[in-house]
């Protein structure tokens, strides 16, 4: 018997399509595997499923989803629940100054009528707490948690807060359908060996297990059937017997199709360092990167892959100083000072940031002044002396703006047109003029395809390609797209862990790509 | 119609609406126009100045700075010590204004370092902060060492008095100065230049390197960092010169209103200010002098109208009610838009 | 914790300086006790949902005075105006509070210069409505209300008629025994309606809608992804804060016995904000023991700072000044506080490992 079943969803984000026509079935009391890259679209499914804020307020998604052959509209997170549906976030939702009762109990308190009550009505019941420790220390032994329930959650090790939100969700009597994101990536080895026994005991007391884990080899042991997503679309659904892990890398890593043409490489190629990085460690949330080393050529277009979180981003903020930073950088031979994004600016590096719209533009100010506002910062040009003060040379900027709206292409009503209503792909070209004009010597980028439509990203790969083969400019690119990584870089840096898991060339194969983003050692991979 | 409207921006369109309308009761009453035209004209260079103080606060990304009080006070500091050493004239007023720009410049300094701790809270916490330093400075005026009989009680009586007369000192200085009439209507040239001036030196400011990073400092913080600046030493700019141009900008209000106000009188003096700017078109997040004239001149006009019109018809307090509905109404309008819509 | 220690001491230093008997210093804080606990008690709500400082309770304090206006105006006197004026009050108040969480459920992050800003304006709208309608919109049969000109409300009103009926709304004098006869000289049934709300409050926490309140004002997020409706519920808590307001402001203007109409409200949300934050309570924390505390201190400091001013520099002026520092010091200092707290708890690369 089908317990839920989403037919032919599609979902659209502005111009761009995160999901394309998936279709997925999960049976009563099964544990389903759930795997794909980052923007594979795994997170977008579920947010659909759970009724999350966000998918209405994007414009809805198109297809069907049925539970126990029931239609079912989701709105709202609490109409999930209401089917039976419980969600364990891949960020912790647990509120810290409450009790470990109060969160398992969160809007699902036990109470009981009062004499105000019953005039006023049920939202005046008074909770019961001795009620409710004692459901939620039910909740709790099921899975062999013995811990007071009545300790806030706040200063509890992180471990403890996965088993208290599975505790949370198995407390709903009626819960039918639970779905995990990525529950084990905090958790140490031998809480995450517990846990996934735990798991298969509540699967056998017949509760479904949608499964979400980049770690392949839980995946497999785990699940009774398997379901790779990429790019939005279903790659295939399988049972877990009849798949090897290499396999499921391979198909979630996939081969995509030729963007483009590329220039014609006639570099000749050196040996010549441009940039040593030794033992980087960078604080930036959610991207923490726990000793880094990595040497990048003069000339070359250095990759770096990986998962969401595990660090890759990491990296260039940290050469650029935007977030506390320690270890050694050397640039040209010389040391680069660290935390201090102006230095960094002046030894000719230049930064496209991943938040493009938080980071990398003014929104509320004009192509031209965010074209040029970088050199004019850090380069003093754009500028004319008048008096003691150096004024914005309005014909310079103009002259040099028009040129790159030319040369890029950037498609605006003019250079006075405000940057938050361009598209994402001209947004990014914007980026790229304003580094441009810097004309570094080393380019950082960052996601530069990330909420771009398909067109657009061809366009602004070959424009990275360009300036590599034309200008000279040395490229260290980190996307969350594998695929661009391989089409462009000459060499491909994997981040697992905060820590480098290995370099690969672009041709490597899908399979060793896929092991060593999934946290294997790059020995056991590459034989 | 719809289009219009928002072109102008609804606020704008509401207020000026309601100001032709008072305008057309005006003539109809038989308010003679050429005094409201001249009185338009001075309100309008005595409180633009201290409108023009918001601009660097909204540039370098604080906010509407609702300390204005801080810079205001030590305006005042500057045109009593000035009495005090019975200076008049022009020479009263610049000494005022050199003893003033120092100590504002310091006090600045100091409350922009502690914005920086308190990123998010700037609006609400500058406001208590304004209302603690006035009440301090009431005890100041109190027990200040002033012995000019311009300054003190007549009979007895502690410390400063409420309001001082500037009468024999600066009273009208730059009002008089080069003033001329056309048929009814004066026109207060010297004020007027030396709001231009001020304003001159604001706006080729904001074109310079220096003030363009303030301004991106202000806009986008992280765009900024990742550029290389220090945003909080960007925002103590910003406070710096807001502070100092508010106590410039009180000086140049009393000399042209005749009296220095004294103890409760600053308490509420950034309101007005604040929504000025807000009228003429500014956001939390931006501004510039375009927005200083026209708000200043909206919100002037209407108040100047408003009054003689009311009193026919109503209350003597009413145009004070107005007032109090119109700047807090715009105030409340700027908070409640989500980043990215105008005003 | 801090906070309330420094105030204590200020209060026993200056008390000192006084040379005011205890036994009026007594008999002062048990009035005003009475009269302010209630405004105080009604910030609690708002901030333990997230909100902050509630500086709207203004509009709360307003709705009060409509009521106070409007059984005036019908010559409803005693312990039955008194009651009916709080049935009045009521509907005003929620249809204000409503309208202020709207506005604030606009201003997320904002929330407490809008509450401020939101009671300036009000109280343009209360001034022209009651200096421009009254009298030509809203009929007024009471003239003793009317400025001489026939509009608008005068700007004080007597409130004779319902003064004191609450505070004596039991009649100890009646009974000849000289513990009733002193009992008679305290506003034991003012206490005893302060008790009953500090005890509903602490009930209401308890509830249900309580914990939906704490969890939207702990984070907001977690709170709609359990499926709570953060705004309603931030709603609810505004207009429980207001409806407050407005009976604590008729419960403290029936023991003054006059109304400024344009003035008594005005510094009703200043004073209590600063009350709270005397009592050591910050922008997001709050209980009935800050508040009790708080306005204690508080105005024991407002009852002796003229004196102590007056005694120790000769001039009383310096205390009054002193004591409007104090309101609005206190209220700049807890917010420097706390967001200096906000911006401490932030993690740096020592700390990961």
């Amino acid at each position: 018997m089908d317990l839920l079943q989403m037919k032919n969803i599609s979902k659209y984000y502005d111009e761009n399509k995160v999901l394309n026509d998936v279709t997925l079935t999960i049976k009563e009391g099964e544990i389903h595997g759930l795997v794909g890259e980052n923007g594979a679209g795994k997170s977008t499914l579920m947010n659909i499923l759970f009724g999350m804020p966000v998918i209405q307020s994007t414009g809805g998604y198109e297809g069907e989803i049925l539970i126990n052959g029931e239609p079912f509209t989701p709105t709202d997170p609490k109409d999930a629940m209401d089917v039976g549906i419980g969600m364990v976030h891949q960020e912790f939702m647990l509120i810290p100054g409450f009790t470990i009762t109060e969160n398992i109990k969160i809007n699902r308190e036990i109470t009981k009528p009062t004499v105000i009550s019953k005039v006023f009505g049920k939202t005046l019941e008074k909770l019961d707490y001795e009620a409710m420790a004692k459901d939620a220390k039910i909740a709790l032994k099921k899975l062999d948690m013995s811990i007071d329930e009545y300790l806030p959650v706040a200063g509890l090790p992180v471990g403890y807060m996965q088993f208290i939100e599975i505790a949370r969700e198995i407390d709903k009597t009626h819960l039918k359908l639970l779905i995990l994101d990525e529950p084990t990536a905090v958790l140490t080895d031998t809480e995450a060996a517990k846990f996934l026994e735990i798991i298969n005991r509540l699967a056998d007391s017949g509760i479904s297990i949608l499964f979400i884990s980049h770690r392949l080899e839980e995946i497999k042991k785990l699940s009774d059937t398997i379901t790779i997503l990429r790019d939005g679309e279903l790659v295939k659904t399988v049972s877990a017997d009849e798949i090897d892990i290499p396999e499921i890398a391979r198909l979630m890593v996939g081969r995509k199709i030729e963007l483009t043409q590329m220039a014609e490489d006639n570099r000749i190629k050196k040996d010549e360092i441009l940039l040593e990085i030794k033992n980087l460690r960078v604080n930036m949330p959610g991207e923490i990167v726990n000793g880094v080393d990595v040497t990048v050529k003069k000339g070359e277009i250095l990759g770096i892959g990986g998962l969401a979180g595990q660090g890759k981003i990491g990296i260039a903020n940290g050469i650029m100083g935007l977030y506390e930073t320690s270890g050694t950088i050397i640039k040209d031979g010389k040391e680069l000072p660290l935390n201090n994004p102006r230095e960094a600016l002046k030894s000719s590096i230049a930064f496209l940031s991943e938040d493009r719209r938080g980071v990398g533009l003014l929104l509320d100010h004009s192509i031209e002044f965010n074209i040029v506002f970088s050199s004019l910062e850090i380069q003093e040009r754009f500028l004319k002396k008048v008096g003691p003060l150096k004024l914005i040379d309005n014909e310079e900027v103009r002259n040099h703006v028009l040129k790159m709206i030319e040369d890029l292409d950037i498609r605006c009503t003019g250079p006075r047109q405000h940057t938050r209503h361009l598209s994402g792909g001209n947004q990014q070209k914007v980026c790229i003029a304003r580094a441009l004009t810097l004309e570094p010597d080393l380019l950082l980028v960052s996601e530069p395809t990330r909420g771009i439509d398909i067109g657009a990203k061809k366009l602004v790969l070959d424009t990275l390609v360009r300036l590599n083969r034309e200008l000279g400019v040395t490229i260290i690119i980190t996307s969350s797209e594998l695929g661009e990584l391989r089409q462009i870089s000459d060499r491909i840096a994997i981040i697992y862990g905060g820590k480098l898991a290995g370099i690969l060339k672009p041709d490597a194969s899908d399979e060793t790509f896929g092991l060593l983003m999934a946290g294997e050692s790059i020995e056991k991979v590459v034989d | 119609m719809k289009e219009f409207i928002k072109k102008v921006g609804f606020p704008r369109f509401i207020i000026t609406v309601f100001l032709i309308a008072l305008i057309i009761l005006a003539v109809y009453l038989d308010i003679p126009l050429p005094g409201l035209l001249s009185d338009i004209l001075v309100r309008f260079g005595m409180n633009a100045i201290l409108v023009l103080a918001m601009i660097p606060g909204i540039q370098s990304g604080i906010g509407l700075n609702f300390n204005l009080p801080l810079g205001i006070i030590f305006g005042l500091i500057g045109a009593l010590i000035s009495i005090e050493f019975q200076l008049s004239g022009f020479l009263g007023l610049f000494v005022s204004i050199l003893i003033a720009v120092p100590l504002a410049a310091i006090a600045g300094y100091f409350y922009g370092k502690m914005l920086n701790r308190i990123k998010g809270e700037e609006m609400t916490v500058g406001n208590y902060i304004g209302y603690s330093v006035v009440s301090v400075m009431c005890i100041f005026w109190l027990v200040a060492p002033f012995s000019s009989p311009e300054l003190i009680w007549a009979y007895g009586g502690n410390g400063l008095r409420v309001t001082v007369s500037l009468e024999s000192s600066m009273a009208h200085v730059l009002n008089d100065f080069l003033a001329f009439n056309i048929g009814n209507i004066t026109i207060p040239t010297g004020l007027l230049l030396c709001f231009a001036l001020f304003a001159f030196i604001v706006w080729i400011y904001g074109r310079s390197n220096k003030g363009l990073s303030m301004i991106v400092a202000g806009s986008n913080p992280n765009f900024a960092m990742s550029n290389g600046i220090d945003v909080d030493k960007q925002r103590i700019k910003g406070t710096v010169i807001s502070t100092v141009l508010a106590a410039i900008g009180i000086i140049i209000y009393s000399q042209a209103f005749g009296f220095l106000q004294l103890y409760n009188a600053p308490l509420y003096s950034a309101m007005p200010a604040a929504a000025a700017i807000l009228i003429g078109g500014a956001t939390l997040k931006k501004a510039n002098i375009v927005h200083v004239v026209v708000g200043t001149l909206l919100f002037q006009s209407l108040l100047v109208v408003a009054l003689p019109v009311v009193n026919v018809i109503a209350e003597g307090s009413m145009s004070e009610v107005i007032r109090t509905i119109v700047s807090n109404g715009i105030i409340l309008y700027a908070l409640t838009r989500k980043e990215g819509e105008t005003a | 914790m801090i906070v309330p220690i420094i105030f204590l001491v200020l209060c026993i230093v200056g008390s000192f300086f006084t040379g005011l008997p205890a036994s009026f210093l007594v008999n002062e804080m048990i009035i005003r006790l009475a009269r302010n606990l209630i405004l105080v008690l009604s910030l609690i709500l708002p901030i333990i949902t997230g909100l902050g400082l509630n500086f709207a309770i203004t509009l709360g304090a307003m709705a009060g005075q409509i009521a106070l206006i409007i059984i005036t105006n019908f010559s409803i006197g005693g312990s039955g105006g008194f009651f009916l004026s709080i049935l009045i009050s009521t509907p005003f108040a929620i249809l204000f509070g409503f309208l202020v969480g709207k506005i604030l459920n606009k201003a997320v992050g904002k929330e407490m210069i809008t509450s401020m800003v939101l009671g300036f304006f009000a109280n343009g709208i209360y001034q022209l409505v009651f200096l421009l309608f009254a009298g030509t919109i809203f009929p007024i049969r009471n003239d003793t209300l009317l400025l001489p000109s026939g509009v608008g409300i005068k700007n004080t009103v007597d409130l004779a008629n319902i003064k004191y009926s609450l505070d004596h709304l039991i009649p100890f004098n009646k009974i000849k025994l000289p513990l009733f006869q002193k009992l008679a000289e305290y506003p034991i049934p003012t206490f005893l309606l302060t008790l009953l709300l500090f005890l509903l409050m602490g009930y209401l926490l308890k509830t249900k809608l309580g914990q939906d309140m704490r969890a939207v004002g702990q984070d907001p997020e977690v709170a709609r992804i359990s499926g709570i409706n953060v705004e309603k519920t931030k709603i609810i808590s505004v207009i429980i804060s207001t409806v407050l307001a407005a009976w604590g402001q008729i419960i403290f203007l029936q023991n003054i016995g006059t109304m400024q109409t344009y003035g008594s409200h005005s510094q009703v949300g200043l004073f209590a904000v600063a009350s709270l934050l005397v009592g050591g309570a910050t922008v997001d924390k709050a209980s009935w023991k800050e508040a009790l505390i708080g306005t204690f201190l508080f105005h024991f400091l407002f009852v002796i700072s003229p004196l102590a001013g007056q005694n120790l520099f000769g001039n009383a002026q310096i205390g009054e000044y002193f004591r409007v520092f104090v309101a609005y010091g206190v209220i700049g200092l807890a917010l420097v506080l706390h967001a200096w707290e906000k911006d401490k708890a932030k993690i740096t690369l020592s700390d990961i490992d």
